[in-house]
């Protein structure tokens, strides 16, 4: 909303001196914040002039050499514009003016000496949407009366401020020049002036009006015949351009004044061809209607109509169809002042087009301005159009204008607001608000106007004193709380800080991934879950396993040659069953160097293995997981990847890229935290710890290469029993020393008994039971010596 | 004799200051202290000394032997210390050559913030929430007073799922963990919670970007009022943004809170004096509170007339990009390692004076 200073000093006196950068900062110490406070029209040095001679200049087809008088002194100046002669009053920027353009200077033009410019409208700065052809090609013609050396813009009128504010939703009355009088007079307590609604009439208005539809609950018509289509007086024009409104005849711009003055949006029908008929109700279906933009609309059901009778020639509240617009042979007008549902107003608008009307119903009318509005619409249009204003009002009305009464005792408002305010303090807020306020017993029994639509209960009012008293005076207090414990979860803390300490960094990457991805990484079947109206195909769809993002991130790294890349991320995995479902994973990928030394190791598969043991161990999963072969995505390398289960359970997966994605080596975890943290490890106990010293053994054992360390391992740990307290495998040997499809693998057995020193009897014979067990199921040799 | 064991003592010292490894002095020490050795038979040839001359001839090979060992332990020390300096200098490193390490992991900025303030409401007793992220319409909206049609929700463009407008969304607000814990709460008794995490809303540029993370704080209590309010965000915005930090409220609208305060910081940048980043004011908007809308209350099954309490939400993202001094929030999420390698550095130490 863009408020004009002068438009606002028509209802409200402002303090001489204030400025208007204070004016807004006094506004947002009571909750209206504004985005820019400053001068309409931006430039310095600016003096009427009088074109005394005009000559061609000597060496150019098109400049002109002018003496300017400018009061005081006689300037040569060089101009260029095509409309430059003799007798013109005109705007002289001076040597040192600041233009929007740029500073003036004293300077030659091709041999002639200039001493500043004469200036077209649009070098002063205005939007160019305020600007007629003619205000952009030549210079700006000012009138005979103009006064030689005083100020032009003064006398343009255009010498106002404009503050641009940026209001909250719920305060839809601000939308109005009287609104914002009433609070700046609450500001400054000042009374708001009064508005002038005086006309004649003559005549009865004959018109048949229906409302079809429960979203229209007022509806006002009134009749205006003769008018006069001309251009409007130079205050309504300038006012409406401080408001950002783009002038264009006396009637349309009245309809916009009125509703900048009072916040009721207005529309104007050309009477003769709307007829005398006008029904409101809800669009059919599919239903077409040409604005007044020359566009073809298809509407729906949601959307209001205004019709006459037969023809839809209306969006309510929206935008007016083009079959009944003004125009410049317009005689006779219909206005239509109403209220119509914000809520299906915003969403035809959101759908269409926000307006400063549609704006203005979405927030919410007070029906009094509805009246109002006609009445002043009527006072101008006599004034500026010559209008005749039609005896009578049509209307129809089920609006509720009764006053609301709000109690609240002052306790109630220091408690809330933390201060103390003493009873005059907020009789003297509210009334300087306009409210009527009466007191009995430290209660207050509050009647507040209709215009103050955002205020409802109690706390409404406490927040009006809280606004004038000043919040910024509300002093911290010291909170005084029971002292509890407060509670929080740190597994997601744990497992971060465990692979941050082994060397990952921690991402962070974007939930909406492209549908095409989501069911990439995962065997599992599931329903995934799309946006409604996504804002591009790239996050349309929310992710279910993690690694698509993983590979996004090292993706972007390599195209910068970083080359690597240890990340995880922990974040929400969706899916859709009866409900929506999410949880959480961890995911990882790792490639490049992992330790950094000289020689520098890259990741390989077991290093990844070892983060993910060394995660689960650390949880307190050691001795209850397995990580082995099984069914992976086709996402990952079938020869060099693992799936991890919890006592038989599928948590996550281990691999490495498939060659089809990545030709370099670059592996990926991802665990399920939501199954891994749904059996959580028991608590720490401290186990005793032998007093007698334990004894080693090492063997070796050949077998085929499809049998797996860990079935070895399985048979070793079922026969080694109680004394076994720890296998190690220390050697893995492949080559000519044995057959080409056998291999090696040495393992070293600790064991150790809580009671006493193993006597070396007491091991072997454990010892030979595991080599003959291995050998036994597993088809192994002992492999022995060299 | 005497001259005997002169000449042989002198002899032996000779050999031993000769000896220049180890291995030949243990060598001299066999030859002389061994079975067979000098001294050793010396010694056994007493049996065959008449009885007067036994004490003499015991003390004279005595002297021998002390003299021997005497001078074989002071050259074994030297020696041994030889070998060792040796050995010392034949394994002396280049100490500025590469160290051997396994690569330096980092914790995500989002995660040092949450965290931090996590710690700071846990120690102030409030409990931490997190909550869903596909959420109702009812909770993220119709329970914190915003009815459909509202107008203050276009101020949250927000993501409905496929199907399912107005019914499930993304959240565009951690406020949904006020609405969650206030239902659970069967005693409807008082509530201290934070609820941190990730949020959505349609919006992509420098300063947003369509997920993002907020901390949601709520206190019900039957007696908590703005001031507490503000003593509260005191606390948090020193904590954050420095010990000198002033916080103030401006009045504001959001529709669960009544009354509303948007809550300003003295610009951390220029200490409140003004500059390109507050636009000269002095201060900088940082989060939105206010007390509980009775409406919220009810709602979500408390008394207003009972109780009263008060809410913030904060962007997490904003207090990121103040803190690390990050311009682009995309920045965040883009997980360049050129960004999230120097997050490998710790926060800085504190100091408690």
């Amino acid at each position: 909303m863009k408020l004009s200073r002068k438009f606002l000093s028509d209802y409200v006196e402002l303090p001489e001196n204030v400025t208007i950068n204070e004016l807004a900062e006094e506004m947002t110490h009571v909750g209206n914040e504004y985005d820019s406070a400053e001068k309409l029209i931006n430039a310095t040095n600016l003096v009427i002039g009088h074109v005394l001679e005009c000559e061609d200049h000597p060496d150019s087809d098109h400049l002109h050499v002018c003496k300017v008088d400018i009061g005081n002194e006689i300037l040569n100046i060089v101009c260029g514009a095509p409309n430059c002669r003799k007798g013109l009053k005109v705007i002289v920027a001076l040597a040192g003016a600041k233009l929007p353009g740029g500073e003036i200077k004293k300077g030659m033009i091709r041999g002639v000496e200039s001493n500043g410019m004469m200036c077209s409208k649009a070098e002063l700065g205005l939007d160019s949407k305020f600007l007629t052809e003619e205000d952009k090609s030549g210079i700006h013609e000012l009138g005979e009366d103009a006064v030689v050396g005083e100020d032009p813009i003064k006398y343009l009128g255009l010498d106002d401020e404009v503050i641009d504010f940026e209001l909250t939703s719920n305060r839809g009355d601000l939308l109005s020049i009287l609104g914002m009088a009433y609070e700046v007079g609450a500001i400054y307590n000042k009374k708001v002036k009064d508005i002038d609604l005086s006309y004649q009439e003559e005549g009865q208005i004959d018109f048949n009006l229906s409302i079809d539809t429960d979203n229209c609950s007022l509806f006002l018509a009134k009749e205006i015949k003769n008018i006069t289509i001309k251009e409007s007086p130079e205050f309504i024009k300038n006012r409406l351009i401080a408001s950002g409104i783009r002038p264009i005849n006396n009637v349309v711009d009245i309809s916009n004044y009125v509703m900048l003055e009072t916040g009721q949006p207005l529309h104007f029908y050309d009477l003769d061809r709307l007829g005398r008929t006008i029904k409101v109700r809800m669009a059919e279906e599919g239903e077409k209607l040409i604005t007044l933009d020359n566009e073809e609309r298809t509407l729906s059901n949601d959307d209001i109509v205004i019709t006459d009778g037969t023809k839809t020639v209306g969006l309510a509240g929206v935008m007016g169809g083009l079959s009944t617009e003004i125009e410049n042979d317009t005689k006779n007008v219909l206005i239509e002042a109403a209220i119509f549902n914000s809520t299906k107003i915003r969403k035809t608008a959101k759908k269409i087009l926000r307006s400063e009307a549609s704006n203005r119903f979405e927030k919410g009318i007070d029906p009094k301005r509805t009246y109002m509005a006609i009445e002043r619409c009527c006072n101008l249009l006599s004034k500026y159009a010559d209008a005749t204003i039609v005896g009578g009002l049509v209307k129809i009305d089920n609006t509720d204008i009764s006053d609301k009464e709000i109690k609240v005792t002052l306790d109630k408002i220091n408690k809330v607001l933390g201060v103390t305010v003493t009873k005059e303090e907020v009789i003297d807020i509210l009334t300087r608000l306009g409210f009527e306020v009466s007191e009995k017993d430290d209660e207050f029994t509050v009647i507040v106007p209709t215009r103050r639509m955002d205020i409802s209960i109690k706390e409404d009012i406490i927040e009006e004193v809280g606004r004038y008293y000043g919040m910024e005076k509300i002093k911290g207090s010291k909170l005084i709380l029971p002292v509890k414990e407060g509670k929080l979860d740190k597994s997601k803390r744990q497992i971060k800080n465990k692979l941050i300490s082994m060397g990952l960094n921690e991402a962070l990457s974007y939930a909406l991934i492209p549908e095409d991805a989501v069911h990439k990484y995962t065997t599992d079947e599931f329903t995934h879950i799309n946006l409604d109206y996504p804002m591009s195909e790239d996050r349309k769809t929310l992710r279910y396993s993690l690694l698509y993002s993983l590979e996004q991130v090292y993706n972007y790294n390599k195209a910068r040659n970083l080359k690597d890349v240890c990340v995880f991320e922990i974040g929400k995995g969706f899916y859709k069953e009866e409900t929506y479902k999410e949880e959480l994973k961890l995911a990882g990928l790792m490639t490049g160097k992992y330790y950094l030394d000289i020689n520098s190791t890259n990741v390989d598969f077991y290093i990844v293995k070892g983060i993910v043991e060394e995660l689960l161990d650390y949880l307190g999963y050691a001795g209850r997981y397995t990580i082995t072969t099984g069914e992976v995505p086709k996402e990952l390398h079938p020869g060099i990847s693992a799936v991890i289960n919890i006592q038989g359970k599928n948590v996550g997966v281990i691999g490495r890229l498939h060659p089809s994605i990545s030709k370099e080596d670059v592996y990926v975890f991802e665990i399920n935290l939501e199954k891994l943290l749904q059996n959580r490890p028991s608590k720490l106990k401290a186990k005793e710890i032998s007093k007698y010293l334990g004894m080693e053994k090492d063997v070796a054992f050949v077998v085929k290469k499809n049998v797996t360390n860990k079935e070895i391992m399985d048979v070793i740990k079922k026969s080694g029993g109680r004394l076994l307290t720890n296998i190690e495998v220390f050697d893995i040997y492949t080559g000519d020393k044995i057959n080409s499809d056998e291999v090696s693998i040495a393992y070293n057995l600790k064991f150790e008994d809580i009671n006493k020193t193993l006597t070396e009897e007491e091991v072997m014979t454990v010892f030979n039971k595991i080599i003959s067990d291995v050998e036994n199921k597993l088809g192994a040799k002992v492999r022995n010596g060299g | 004799m005497k001259e005997k064991v002169e000449l042989l003592k002198n002899e032996l010292i000779e050999k031993i200051n000769n000896v220049k490894s180890i291995k030949d002095l243990n060598d001299l020490k066999a030859e002389y202290m061994g079975k067979t050795g000098i001294i050793t038979e010396l010694q056994s040839g007493i049996k065959d000394v008449p009885n007067e001359e036994k004490k003499e001839y015991g003390m004279n090979v005595n002297i021998l032997k002390v003299a021997f060992n005497e001078n074989y332990e002071s050259k074994f020390k030297l020696l041994e210390e030889e070998e060792v300096n040796k050995k010392i200098e034949s394994e002396r490193i280049d100490v500025t050559l590469p160290s051997k390490k396994i690569r330096q992991g980092s914790k995500h900025p989002m995660t040092r913030i949450q965290e931090e303030l996590e710690d700071l409401f846990v120690s102030m007793g409030y409990d931490v929430y997190d909550g869903p992220e596909i959420e109702t319409d009812e909770n993220c909206f119709q329970k914190l007073n915003l009815p459909l049609g509202h107008p203050a929700r276009d101020a949250q463009d927000t993501f409905y799922l496929e199907n399912e407008y107005e019914a499930f969304l993304l959240r565009s607000q951690t406020s949904t963990g006020q609405v969650r814990v206030m239902e659970a709460n069967k005693e409807k008794g008082p509530i201290r919670i934070v609820c941190p995490g990730k949020v959505y809303r349609r919006d992509d540029d420098a300063t947003h970007s369509h997920q993002f993370m907020q901390m949601e704080g709520l206190v019900i209590e039957e007696n908590v009022s703005l001031a507490d309010l503000k003593s509260t965000l005191e606390i948090f915005c020193k904590k954050l943004l420095g010990e000198k930090t002033e916080v103030r409220f401006r009045p504001s609208f959001f529709p669960f809170t009544e009354p509303s305060v948007e809550v300003d910081v003295t610009c951390f940048k220029c200490g409140g004096k003004g500059c390109p980043l507050c636009k000269q004011t002095g201060w900088i908007e940082v989060l939105g509170a206010g007390m509980v809308h009775p409406n919220v209350l009810a709602m979500c099954g408390y008394d207003p007339e009972k109780y009263q309490g008060f809410a913030f939400g904060v962007g997490l993202d904003r207090f990121a990009m103040f803190r690390y001094g990050i311009t682009d929030i995309r920045t965040i999420y883009g997980n360049d390692l050129r960004f999230l390698n120097q997050f490998t550095k710790g926060d800085e130490l504190d100091e408690i004076k």
